[in-house]
């Protein structure tokens, strides 16, 4: 029993972590060609089919370029960055639910009882790496960078943190697991069209939770340095920003990491707001393996849509001035998750 | 439960840390090896069943204090720090007080006939240890709950009323 536990989990690790790597590779591909086809432009299409062997491509750019290292830098930290950028993000979907069962094995990596916070307090690492980076590289630019990410991290992390409080008010667990049993028994969170939707009550909790969606995908986007919150990088002011002493495979993994913590990012919304691997219809993994396959691809085109909606809010919104950033963050997210948590208790308090 | 050769692992991971964070002359160094100490006592806590305390040390720790203690450190200047010397007096003067200190707990247990018995193996361990910490917190302790808060928050805004400058 114990040797199948081992080797089950071995196997969802593998083919968990190849399957977010090369997700991440035809992310990069797939922000290029989103961007051209924003601008009207045509986008990498020259490596294979429709350019669809660009990742590949530019992996073999980023490993033979020269591994250059400037003098002035504190060697070990300066190494130490990049992995650091990347590694929380990886380990932060070890706690997602991405799929029902697959031979009656639970498609999740680790389900713990502490799901949501266990996300928090990894995802809450990654700024060491931009930190880190910024202070190692020695130069004006990363270290600005570097501040303002910490900054900006610290204060966002807030506000995701008091959007989710509504969901679990209302799921009563912080179970992954239990958050998207709970969407299959009473409808997504913030669109329960199934299960008993006749209810107005449950109409009612779908508005505050659709504030929650809006702040934590903002808080979101804040905490992967996307656009509209890429300060740390904003390459108009700080010439590159924290990576910007960062050559070949090393800038890469500061790349890759941000993909990735958006894959991660994407991962943790659908899971909290858009039920996980459930699509109304298809039943579980219990009625056979094939379902349970169709369970995962659900979850991953889920996932796949959101990013796409990353990608387009980076192609379409300019970047926030520094200070509008905080007073964004301190003055008007974190008030309205705040009062959104007093709405649910309320609407909980005379619907149930 | 955890095996006991991650139990050494973790402990030994601690402790080194630990010490390097008072070994350490880059005080950056000292921050990321607290971190890495942490680490070690949230693995501890994990051991242990109790999840949620092992989860908070690294979301509260880890994740928020020392990233704002970094920030800090960050924006000093470091030389003055990396090249002050190691007062050997003062050391060994520390290393021998903690060394007596030692001496004498361990001669006190000694003493003690129940520090010989072995420890009664743990309580089976609470499903739900967050549900558990909130109902204590929210039924039984929530006066002390909500002095504490608003104790934290006039500590907020004193900090915040102190460091701000005058501007007239």
């Amino acid at each position: 029993m114990n040797y199948v536990f081992i080797g089950t989990s071995l196997a969802k690790i593998i083919g968990l972590l190849g399957f977010v790597l090369g997700l991440m590779n035809y992310a990069v591909y797939a922000e290029r060609r989103v961007s051209a086809l924003m601008q009207d432009r045509l986008g990498p299409n020259r490596v294979g089919f429709a350019g669809l062997a660009q990742p590949f491509a530019d992996a073999g750019k980023f490993l033979l370029k020269e591994q250059f290292t400037p003098a002035q830098v504190n060697k070990f930290y300066y190494f130490l960055a990049p992995c650091l950028a990347m590694i929380p993000a990886i380990i932060t979907i070890s706690v997602v639910p991405f799929g029902s069962t697959l031979f009656g094995v639970p498609m999740v990596i680790a389900d713990i009882n502490v799901g949501i916070l266990f996300v928090f307090a990894i995802a809450s690492l990654g700024v060491y790496g931009i930190v880190l980076a910024g202070w190692s590289s020695n130069s004006k630019y990363p270290f600005l960078g570097g501040v303002r990410s910490s900054s900006q991290m610290i204060s966002y992390e807030l506000s995701l943190a008091l959007a989710v409080i509504p969901i679990f008010m209302l799921v009563g667990n912080l179970r992954l697991t239990n958050v998207v049993q709970y969407q299959i028994d009473n409808g997504w969170l913030i669109a329960p069209f199934f299960g008993d939707w006749t209810n107005p009550g449950k109409w009612l909790l779908a508005i505050p939770m659709l504030i929650s969606f809006v702040v934590f995908l903002i808080a979101i986007l804040a905490e992967t340095n996307r656009l509209p919150f890429d300060l740390p990088e904003a390459e108009q002011e700080l010439a590159g920003g924290y990576h910007t002493e960062y050559a070949s495979m090393k800038f890469g993994m500061f790349f890759l990491g941000e993909y990735i913590a958006m894959i991660t990012g994407s991962a943790i919304i659908v899971t909290l707001f858009f039920g996980g691997w459930h699509f109304p219809g298809i039943p579980d993994g219990s009625h056979g393996w094939i379902f349970g396959l169709i369970n995962i691809a659900v979850f991953f085109t889920k996932v796949c849509a959101l990013i796409f909606l990353f990608m387009w809010v980076r192609w379409t919104l300019p970047r926030f001035r520094w200070d509008q950033l905080m007073r964004l963050g301190w003055l008007f997210f974190f008030e309205i998750a705040l009062v959104n948590i007093f709405i649910v208790a309320i609407i909980l308090m005379f619907v149930h | 439960m955890m095996s006991p050769f991650l139990f050494w692992i973790f402990a030994i991971l601690m402790l080194v840390f630990g010490a390097a964070v008072i070994i350490n002359r880059n005080p950056v160094a000292s921050a990321l090896s607290l971190v890495v100490s942490f680490f070690g006592l949230a693995a501890l806590f994990l051991s242990l069943d109790a999840y949620f305390i092992g989860v908070i040390q690294v979301l509260v720790y880890a994740g928020a204090i020392m990233v704002l203690f970094l920030f800090i450190i960050m924006l000093l200047d470091l030389r003055a720090e990396e090249l002050r010397k190691i007062n050997w007096i003062a050391s060994a003067g520390g290393i021998a007080v903690a060394l007596a200190l030692m001496f004498q707990i361990f001669s006190v247990v000694e003493k003690f006939p129940a520090a010989k018995q072995s420890f009664p193996p743990l309580a089976k361990p609470a499903p739900d240890d967050v549900r558990q910490i909130g109902l204590l917190l929210f039924n039984n302790y929530t006066l002390p709950f909500q002095i504490i808060g608003i104790v934290i928050l006039v500590a907020t805004v004193g900090v915040i009323i102190l460091s701000r400058r005058e501007t007239r």
